[in-house]
């Protein structure tokens, strides 16, 4: 946190634009009690990670339900940062969710908002740490729409639609785009049951993207041997013999 | 100036025009033919044959009678209700009589039925079925009163409530105009919320209802929601039940429009087609399919809705056309007698 002297550093990041109106004008408010500067104003999560790494800011006001990348997932994101922002979580309505912030200790604000009650979280906002985001995550489950690494101190964020596949290395996951490849740290098994349908198992240590199939093959001279082809990648990858006849049947409901 | 009131206590004769009621009387007359043939029958070859050859006079019979009362039916309902019933049995017997003197020297060869048995027969049909009917039109009054308790608590979702008073909070200081009319939209439409739902209401305040809704949304999501109007062939003046159209339009943007960054299209068509009103509404369907299990409680409390106000008339049909949701609902054109069409206290 910074010197009491020095203003907030705030980010608002809401899918509506009144409601961040709504805020620049209760911030405007609490002027005498609280030095705040709204550094920026963005409509959706994605953004919020990207004006994060731009410029320096000490606190999200940050709304849950967005379309595309919603509040607590851009959280997540933002906490690989080396010095996460503070967040304060703001909600019209969520049982839930408020249920889980309140268990966790959380600042989140109900709107509308509040004067006095946005001074309050302010001035005691603070980083989320990573058990907390898993906990709040787990109260609120939705598919995240990006996974994210951090790369010598930046955030990249790689869109979920993009992977073609996911294999399982030692400690991380190599996670395979067209474009290049990159290396996390999660377990596969969750990456299967947090994506369901839209990745396919075709070996212990693999998940392919389903709409991406483009062939399965026969390997030549051996018996049972498969490999599968997916679009934009010319590279064989192993089908196994315990995931094939399954991968079969899903191929067909497709 | 009598307003359709459902939730009448006093018990009306059924409408024998209805599909609904006509099934319930053919499959109740059909099933008493049936266990009274399977009783006396010996073998299955002499089952059917004893059921062709009485099926010969009865399914006339049947659907004579039906027809009959369903002419005669607006005059029946006129009457009191025991003459109603009166009249409405001595026709339940006629008919039946009639056809069984008109039928008898053509059956010929196999034994006639005996008038006196045709005529007890249907006496007590008829007497069964109508006292069902008023069994069953007790039984569902409150049954209405119920589903309107049961819809009001789940019509507005608090996440819109609260979304709304925030963008009119925000509206306040820059646009106070727009803030006014925001709220008297909101005012609109909680009255209506908290009415009585078990009137039917004129389609044309359903749809000024829908409108108000749709602009407290249109100040949220901006240009993120696009709402086509296909009305001018709307038949303003039918009944139809309350709050039907505004839910399954909150349905389409929470589901079609809100989880959409760029948002999408919603529209809305009202045509009337021969003596049928359809509803039909569409939104885009979400790349994300969350939340699906709301639209599925909100779905069935209008389907549920619709079956008590007009049984099996109404029709609610969900239908995923490619990339596009619709809702599609059929309902019987139905109107006030009294010309011109009276004001409406209960809104606005």
């Amino acid at each position: 946190m910074n010197a009491p002297s020095l203003p907030l550093r705030i980010l608002i990041v809401d899918d509506e634009a009144p409601a961040r109106r709504r805020l620049r004008e209760v911030l405007a408010d609490c002027t005498g009690q609280i030095s705040v500067d709204i550094v920026g104003e963005v409509d959706n999560g994605l953004d919020a990670v990207n004006q994060v790494q731009q410029q320096a800011v000490d606190t999200v006001l940050l709304d849950i339900r967005m379309p595309g990348m919603d509040g607590l997932e851009c959280a997540a994101h933002l906490n690989r940062l080396s010095v996460p922002p503070a967040i304060i979580f703001s909600t019209a309505y969520d049982a839930y969710a408020c249920q889980a912030f309140d268990l966790n200790a959380v600042d989140y604000l109900l709107k509308p908002v509040r004067a006095d009650r946005l001074v309050r979280a302010l001035s005691r906002a603070h980083s989320l740490s990573a058990t907390t985001l898993e906990h709040l995550r787990e109260a609120h489950p939705k598919p995240r729409t990006h996974l994210s690494v951090n790369e010598k101190g930046r955030i990249v964020l790689i869109p979920v639609a993009d992977i073609l596949y996911l294999k399982a290395e030692l400690k991380y996951v190599t996670v395979r785009t067209a474009a290049r490849e990159f290396l996390i740290e999660e377990s596969l098994t969750r990456l299967e049951s947090e994506f369901g349908k839209t990745f396919l198992r075709i070996h212990r240590n693999c998940l392919v993207a389903s709409a991406r199939l483009r062939e399965i093959g026969k390997l030549p001279g051996e018996d049972d041997g498969h490999f599968l082809r997916l679009d934009g990648l010319d590279e064989r990858l192993m089908v196994s013999r315990r995931q094939y006849s399954a991968l079969r049947e899903k191929i067909k409901s497709i | 100036m009598k307003r359709k009131n459902h939730n009448n206590r006093q018990v009306e004769l059924p409408n024998f025009c209805h599909l609904g009621v006509n099934l319930r009387i053919a499959l109740t007359v059909e099933a008493a033919l049936v266990s009274g043939v399977v009783a006396r029958a010996s073998s299955a070859p002499a089952f059917w044959a004893e059921f062709i050859e009485l099926s010969a006079l009865a399914q006339p019979a049947l659907l004579l009678t039906l027809l009959a009362l369903c002419a005669a039916g607006r005059w029946l309902r006129s009457q009191p209700y025991r003459l109603g019933v009166g009249f409405t049995l001595t026709l339940g017997v006629a008919v039946p009589v009639l056809v069984t003197l008109w039928l008898n020297p053509l059956l010929a060869g196999s034994a006639a039925f005996p008038l006196a048995g045709v005529a007890v027969f249907s006496l007590l049909m008829g007497s069964g079925l109508l006292a069902y009917f008023n069994l069953r039109a007790r039984a569902l009054s409150p049954a209405i009163t119920e589903a309107r308790l049961q819809a009001l608590q789940a019509r507005i979702r608090p996440h819109f409530l609260f979304n709304s008073l925030n963008a009119v909070l925000s509206l306040v200081r820059s646009d106070p105009r727009r803030a006014e009319h925001a709220l008297e939209n909101m005012a609109d439409l909680f009255r209506a919320l908290m009415g009585n739902a078990s009137h039917l209401a004129p389609l044309e305040d359903e749809v000024a209802l829908t409108r108000a809704y749709l602009e407290l949304e249109q100040l949220r999501l901006g240009d993120r929601l696009q709402v086509t109007w296909h009305i001018h062939k709307m038949p303003g003046d039918a009944l139809i039940p309350p709050l039907v159209i505004q839910p399954l339009v909150e349905n389409a943007v929470y589901h079609g429009i809100e989880p959409q960054p760029e948002g999408g299209e919603i529209s809305l068509n009202i045509y009337r087609s021969a003596d049928k009103v359809h509803i039909v509404v569409r939104n885009p369907i979400a790349a994300d399919g969350s939340h699906h299990k709301g639209n599925r409680i909100a779905l069935a409390n209008i389907r549920e809705r619709l079956l008590l106000h007009f049984d099996l008339d109404a029709q609610l049909k969900l239908e995923p056309l490619g990339a596009v949701y619709q809702v599609h609902i059929v309902i019987p054109y139905t109107r006030e007698r009294t010309q011109p069409a009276p004001t409406h206290p209960h809104r606005r």
